[in-house]
């Protein structure tokens, strides 16, 4: 229950996880970017070559990968199914009605899946190997807005803090006979009545006990204030930099040269 | 000069009656003070008065001499820490080390200084080792050594306690009993303890025992809970040892108003053997 | 109803990375009557065992059609009153009127817009179609039970009411469906000592005439001292002491080493062992002064 906290950081020390989240990020949108050019299987294979010694090198367990891939895989297949059957193309090997299923549409399937899998296997290595803390920190100081990593870090900080809160509570009225179960939709809603009241009480009690911690240290608005831990860019940062540009490159080049499937 | 001085005092909530009437005291630097008084006598509105988070209708209240206004309301509360009761309501930050680093980054201080402060701060409540620990995981006693060492990094000279061990079990009471009375005798921190717990307030130079929002009482500990009839016209209990021994005497056999059990049983075997 | 646990363990996130074992091969009786108290810090198991007992924390074997139990696992036995708590037949909802559970800060519960209608939440959930006049006379007696005039709260809102009164309407909506066996988790906690001490013999009087059985989670010595008539002592998951105050506080040591406090009462014996005098009680204040002043009484 307190992992949410983390969203799905993955906690172990790697290449990766050491390098700059603005680089990750940089590198997210350089990736991207890549696998939306490329538009053969020559490039698509570097991205995906580039992504899997990605994996390997963060030391993230590849079940732990691939559990990403399961959350969009029925969408995945959809979108490819209906291109299959709707892509139009000049091979045509099956038709019936507006139906049909090309050479070009089975290509194009097949590059439709592989993209979003390398798309989302990318995004979710950046949060499994970037605290949500690191990862508003590289986004605040690229926009230079203090009170987004602040409101961040509160949420993360009690968000877990809150479920633990909400399980008591039910289990409280659940000990005095309450059913949050059975029942048609009002009656469910109704049940709820008896926990969000509470819950409501608490987190304006805590925001408020919050509040006053805050002032006894000091705080004034984002005017005046320091960062303890400053993102610097390292050797680490130059790699992951020059494969990204590498990798854009290498992708551009081999559509200008080599030209679609 | 006096670590705090308060005078005339007065505070009321919007609707509610007083809270603190024409209070007047003085804690000196290097002073343990132990505050005490039944729930609602206003000992934790005190604590948000004397720096700066609640703002006095009448009265002045200065902090090693200077007056806490709004003028100095910063440089006030850089001098004095507090402490609050609920271990889960007073860190702004996941990581330990991020959280303690807090009120230094907000006054402004440049990186290294911030660093060495999170490395003393830590180091005075003994949580070094957990520095980059998650302080969802920690018990109850270190998150609130972890909001000792927040307060610490901005170098109080005074920190205030306000009932910071009521939540937590004997064991993290005992962490936090230990690290106040260090910080007290090693970093001369002036400390004003705000407790509901005996064995604690014993542990101060001196106590006083707020009623209705005035200060009803001032003596040392031991004085304090020697005053059986007038603790419980605070609303008071009488210490646990205080009554035993107060049902040995009443029983024929001599023995002293004490609140040390070694006390007590000398003053038994005495009292048995003659 | 008695309380019979045997060989009970519960793994917290079981299979995960982060999964801790909370109970190991916890073995308990609780009989009818006693006022029970659970010793242990955080963390040692207490809280996952008083909430096997409501059923809030359920076993493997009573949620699963046909559970199939891990190579070399000990079936446990738990079952409160006629209750098996192992089946997946039982009727939970029931058990839950009979055992009724106060959590820690049972106050931070309080939702309803009046007092009355608070502490007749569990009633009206339990008895369904209970009548007003019936509703209204539970709930007044639940009050007055916990110390407080129904007159001058039931149509209050319960968050104007002070701490320690919020902590006895709380208490009041839990044992307004008259439970057999009564749980609270620290039922003093955070109160100043006046409150706690109201709340103690609060509990006492419920003992006996309202509720059978009483069974309390503590970290005071001198409550469980005064109060119980025997306790358990958790410790990483496991029971390693259950016993009457007057045999368990003579195992000073053994506490002490486990990070424990001691009652008062013990320290006192403790110190008059070290001069060279005995005193035999059950280490309840009022035990202690008699055995001292008979003490005197016999030297003389």
């Amino acid at each position: 229950m307190k992992d949410v906290a983390f969203g799905q950081y993955y906690p172990v020390n790697s290449f990766v996880h050491r390098c700059d989240p603005r680089l990750k990020l940089f590198f997210l949108v350089a990736f991207i970017a890549a696998i939306f050019v490329a538009n053969n299987f020559w490039a698509l294979g570097a991205c995906a070559a580039v992504l899997i010694a990605v994996v390997a090198l963060s030391r993230v367990p590849l079940g732990k990968v691939l559990r990403a891939i399961r959350g969009v895989l029925i969408l995945v297949i959809f979108s490819a199914v209906i291109s299959v059957f709707f892509y139009s193309g000049e091979t045509v090997y099956w038709k019936y009605g507006i139906l049909c299923v090309t050479r070009e549409g089975i290509f194009f399937s097949v590059f439709l899946i592989i993209r979003l899998f390398l798309l989302v296997i990318c995004s979710s290595m950046l949060t499994y190997t970037t605290t949500p803390v690191a990862l508003t920190d590289g986004i605040e100081s690229i926009f230079h807005v203090h009170v987004l990593a602040l409101i961040m870090s509160i949420a993360l900080r009690f968000i877990p803090i809150l479920m633990d809160e909400t399980e008591r509570i039910k289990n409280a009225q659940k000990a005095r006979g309450a059913d949050f179960e059975s029942g048609n939709i009002f009656k469910r809603i109704k049940a709820i009545v008896p926990i969000l009241i509470p819950l409501i009480l608490s987190a304006f009690r805590r925001a408020d006990e919050l509040g006053d911690a805050m002032d006894a240290r000091c705080y004034m608005g984002g005017k005046k204030r320091t960062k303890y831990k400053k993102l610097t860019f390292s050797w680490r940062d130059l790699v992951a930099f020059l494969t990204a540009a590498a990798l854009v490159t290498g992708v551009a080049l081999l559509r200008v040269y080599v030209g679609g499937m | 000069m006096h670590a705090i001085e308060t005078k005339d005092v007065s505070f009321s909530y919007e609707g509610g009656g007083f809270r603190i009437a024409h209070l007047d005291l003085t804690v000196e630097e290097g002073e343990f003070l132990a505050v005490l008084g039944h729930n609602g006598s206003g000992k934790s509105t005190l604590a948000r008065l004397l720096n700066g988070i609640l703002v006095p209708d009448s009265g002045t209240i200065r902090v090693f001499g200077t007056p806490l206004d709004d003028q100095h309301l910063y440089e006030v509360r850089k001098q004095v820490g507090v402490v609050f009761q609920n271990p889960d309501n007073q860190t702004v930050a996941s990581i330990v080390e991020d959280d303690v680093a807090f009120g230094a980054e907000n006054v402004g201080l440049p990186r290294e200084e911030i660093a060495k402060r999170v490395e003393f701060a830590l180091g005075a409540v003994g949580m070094l080792g957990l520095r980059n620990a998650v302080v969802s995981r920690l018990s109850g006693g270190q998150k609130q050594r972890v909001a000792i060492a927040g307060v610490l990094a901005l170098k109080p000279r005074v920190m205030i306690l306000d009932e910071s061990t009521a939540m937590l079990d004997p064991r993290g009471r005992r962490e936090i009993v230990e690290v106040v009375k260090k910080l007290n005798r090693e970093e001369k921190i002036t400390v004003i303890l705000i407790t509901h717990f005996m064995e604690e307030a014993l542990l101060a130079d001196r106590a006083v025992v707020m009623n209705r929002g005035e200060i009803a009482l001032t003596d040392t500990p031991a004085g304090i809970f020697a005053r059986h009839e007038e603790l419980l016209t605070y609303n008071l209990a009488l210490p646990r040892i205080g009554v035993i021994a107060k049902k040995l005497t009443e029983g024929g056999l001599r023995v002293r108003d004490t609140l040390d059990p070694e006390q007590l049983a000398e003053d038994i075997a005495r009292s048995v053997r003659r | 109803m008695n309380i019979v646990c045997e060989h009970l363990t519960y793994v917290y996130d079981k299979g995960s990375p982060f999964a801790v074992k909370a109970l190991d091969d916890v073995s308990l009786t609780i009989a009818e009557g006693e006022f029970f108290g659970i010793i242990g810090h955080t963390g040692s198991g207490k809280s996952t065992f008083v909430q096997h007992l409501n059923g809030l924390i359920r076993l493997p074997s009573s949620k699963k059609k046909r559970y199939k139990p891990e190579k070399g696992e000990i079936l446990p036995t738990l079952k409160v009153g006629e209750y098996d708590l192992t089946s997946r037949k039982t009727d939970f909802y029931s058990l839950r009127k009979k055992v009724g559970m106060v959590f820690q800060y049972p106050e931070y519960q309080l939702f309803a817009e009046t007092v009355k209608d608070d502490v007749a939440f569990g009633l009206k959930n339990f008895s369904k179609g209970i009548s007003k006049e019936e509703t209204e006379r539970a709930v007044g007696d639940a009050l007055t039970a916990c110390g407080l005039d129904p007159k001058e709260v039931a149509e209050m809102s319960p968050f104007d009411l002070s701490g320690g009164q919020k902590r006895r309407v709380a208490i009041a909506g839990v044992i307004v469906t008259r439970p057999e066996i009564l749980v609270l988790d620290e039922p003093a906690a955070g109160l100043d000592p006046l409150g706690k001490r109201e709340v103690m013999a609060l509990l006492h009087r419920l003992h006996g005439s309202w509720c059978k059985t009483i069974v309390i989670v503590s970290h005071d010595m001198d409550e469980i001292a005064e109060n119980c008539t025997r306790a358990a002592v958790f410790s990483e998951g496991k029971v390693v002491m259950c016993l009457p105050p007057r045999q368990l506080f003579k195992r000073t040591d053994e506490l002490l080493s486990l990070g424990l406090d001691i009652p008062l009462v013990a320290k006192i014996c403790l110190a008059l062992q070290r001069r060279g005098i005995e005193i035999d009680c059950d280490f309840t204040a009022d035990d202690f002064v008699a055995k001292v002043l008979a003490l005197r009484r016999d030297r003389r």
